[in-house]
């Protein structure tokens, strides 16, 4: 039954052979989301999206894209669906626009008119009329992202959609995909770069051996990367310091150069300030000290298994 | 436009696009010239072939003689060599999965392609045929021809025949280019399914030669290539004609199938 929700998956398995590829795998993208579905190479980023765009069958679980079940429903449940996994491919033989007019023709929706549009939107414009085989590997990804676009989706799955790139080919291809964001396009959008899904995505998945070990807001993920040490930097650090060590609550403080480090816990810190501005010290800055995004990441990915969170 | 139809145009669009399918037409065209060649340059000619004995007297028979002669192992090449590659090179290419995520279905697709192979293998049938008709009638005129019966027959009439006998002849040819197709499917390797598709028409042929029983003598396909001689006896044996038909059907409709069931079913990752 159609309904709005872009993706959702429960329980997806994918075996080959002894390897267990996608392992139970639950996905959830709601309308405008940009989804980081992130992990490193040969966690089932990939196969996951297989799954989802029907070119091949799970061994277990169900997948549902706009409500309708890809493994029965196709080509009907790819309707408002785009986009390629792996490095799109396309006819060497034929020119860029001859192989998005093939696209479009296949779409039977005739989108054929927004050729020229896509073009100048992925900047092949130019060069639209020469053979794809002598596109360079940037030039193949964005017309990959015009061969998806011509379906005018509502969802846009794009696989390592930065793959290959060199960092200009990276910033248009993510600026390309910020803007088709604004335009309310939902994507889900597998990465195995930790940067490109923070600044893309507003959600999270991240997988590891065919596992997610978190789902969730990237915000909340952020928090979770979080810990109860401060870092403090005031007018005078030699006073702030022996404030800090007279305050019973403060724990493990060290100073390094002008800057205070130490651990509390959240009510303690009110504390602490408020002492800090009673010794006459002005505060110019105190912040929670983040374990960074990309230590947690690894420590999900590659640390002992750890079980689904929220 | 029906999506079988829609993906049959792009197919044949494919086609004409692609430097292989003209290495099956060039030769096509070019084997007639060269027979006119070679039978100028020397006295003798195959003339034990059937209707062999018209050449030098008529043009008309020069494509007819061609026919025998392609029928053992360069029309199956040439059918093989598109059919063979039709669905394999969409997987070694990595197209498949690009075409397979929009919005035809599977059974569609693979319809489009198979419609597109058995277009060229009538298209290399009648380039052939115009190619010796032309060379023929160039180089020994456009006149009548003494048929198997041993009947006169009229130019004009014998072009009709001709015309006739060439679709005739593409019965089996499809036949052998819808096993290219399953082998395509099937292999995903495009050497894998024209090497594959030889040794199944010379196996036939094989099997006919050795095996003096009335099933291998008619009822396989190697029999069907000459079908059209039966147009060329006096009344008209329709027998063979019929027979190719059927038999090509047969031997066309069983792999089709099989491809069907694969291509339909199978996962597409890049392995």
């Amino acid at each position: 039954m159609p309904s709005d929700r872009p993706v959702e998956a429960r329980g997806l398995v994918k075996r080959y052979g002894a390897i267990t590829a996608v392992d139970h795998v639950d996905l959830t993208v709601e309308p405008g989301d940009v989804y980081g579905f992130l992990g490193p190479n040969g966690a089932g980023k990939t196969t996951t999206l297989r799954i989802l765009l029907g070119l091949i069958r799970p061994d277990g679980g169900e997948a549902r894209l706009f409500g309708r079940d890809p493994q029965h429903e196709l080509p009907e449940a790819l309707d408002g669906v785009a986009g390629f996994v792996e490095t799109p491919y396309f006819y060497p033989y034929l020119s860029g626009r001859k192989n998005l007019e093939l696209l479009a023709a296949f779409d039977l929706d005739g989108g054929s008119a927004r050729i020229d549009q896509l073009l100048e939107l992925v900047d092949l414009r130019a060069r639209a009329n020469d053979r794809v085989a002598g596109y360079s590997q940037g030039m193949r990804q964005r017309l990959g992202v015009a061969s998806s676009l011509v379906r005018n989706p509502r969802l846009l799955l794009l696989d390592e959609p930065t793959n290959g790139l060199d960092p200009g080919g990276m910033r248009d291809m993510r600026t390309l995909v910020s803007r088709l964001s604004g335009e309310g396009i939902t994507v889900l959008l597998s990465s195995h770069l930790l940067a490109e899904v923070e600044e893309l995505c507003n959600r999270v998945a991240i997988v590891r051996t065919g596992r997610i070990v978190y789902e969730g807001m990237l915000s909340d993920l952020r928090a979770s990367a979080g810990t109860n040490r401060y870092r403090l930097r005031t007018t005078n650090p030699r006073v702030a310091q022996v404030t800090l060590l007279e305050h019973s609550e403060a724990r493990d403080v060290s100073l390094a150069g002008d800057e205070l480090t130490f651990s509390a816990g959240e009510d303690e810190v009110a504390a602490i300030s408020r002492a800090l501005v009673g010794a006459g010290l002005g505060i110019t800055a105190l912040v929670p000290e983040q374990q960074s995004l990309e230590s947690f990441f690894f420590e999900l990915t590659e640390g002992e298994p750890v079980e689904a969170a929220a | 436009m029906t999506g079988a139809l829609i993906a049959y145009r792009w197919e044949l669009r494919k086609l004409v696009a692609q430097k292989r399918t003209y290495i099956g037409l060039g030769a096509a065209a070019l084997l007639p010239v060269v027979f006119v060649t070679v039978m100028a340059l020397q006295k003798g000619g195959p003339y034990d072939a059937p209707l062999g004995h018209n050449l030098r007297r008529t043009g008309l028979a020069l494509a007819l003689v061609v026919l025998n002669f392609v029928s053992r192992f360069g029309a199956q090449l040439a059918a093989a060599l598109v059919a063979g590659d039709i669905v394999a090179s969409e997987h070694t290419g990595k197209t498949l999965k690009m075409i397979l995520t929009r919005s035809l279905r599977r059974g569609q697709i693979l319809a489009g392609k198979t419609l597109a192979s058995f277009t060229y293998v009538l298209a290399t049938i009648l380039v052939l045929g115009a190619a010796g008709l032309i060379a023929g009638s160039a180089a020994w005129g456009f006149n009548p021809l003494t048929n198997l019966s041993g009947v006169r027959v009229s130019a004009l009439h014998t072009l009709w025949l001709s015309v006739v006998a060439l679709g005739v002849f593409a019965l089996p040819l499809i036949a052998v280019a819808a096993f290219a197709i399953f082998l395509s499917t099937w292999t995903r390797n495009s050497a894998a399914a024209i090497v594959g598709t030889l040794v199944y028409a010379l196996s036939m042929e094989a099997i006919a030669g050795l095996v003096h029983q009335p099933w291998a003598q008619h009822y396989l396909l190697s029999d069907q290539f000459d079908g059209w001689h039966g147009l060329f006896m006096s009344p008209i044996d329709w027998t063979p004609i019929a027979r190719a038909a059927w038999v090509s059907a047969i031997f066309a409709a069983v792999p089709l199938a099989l491809a069907y069931g694969i291509f339909r079913r199978r996962d597409v990752a890049d392995d």
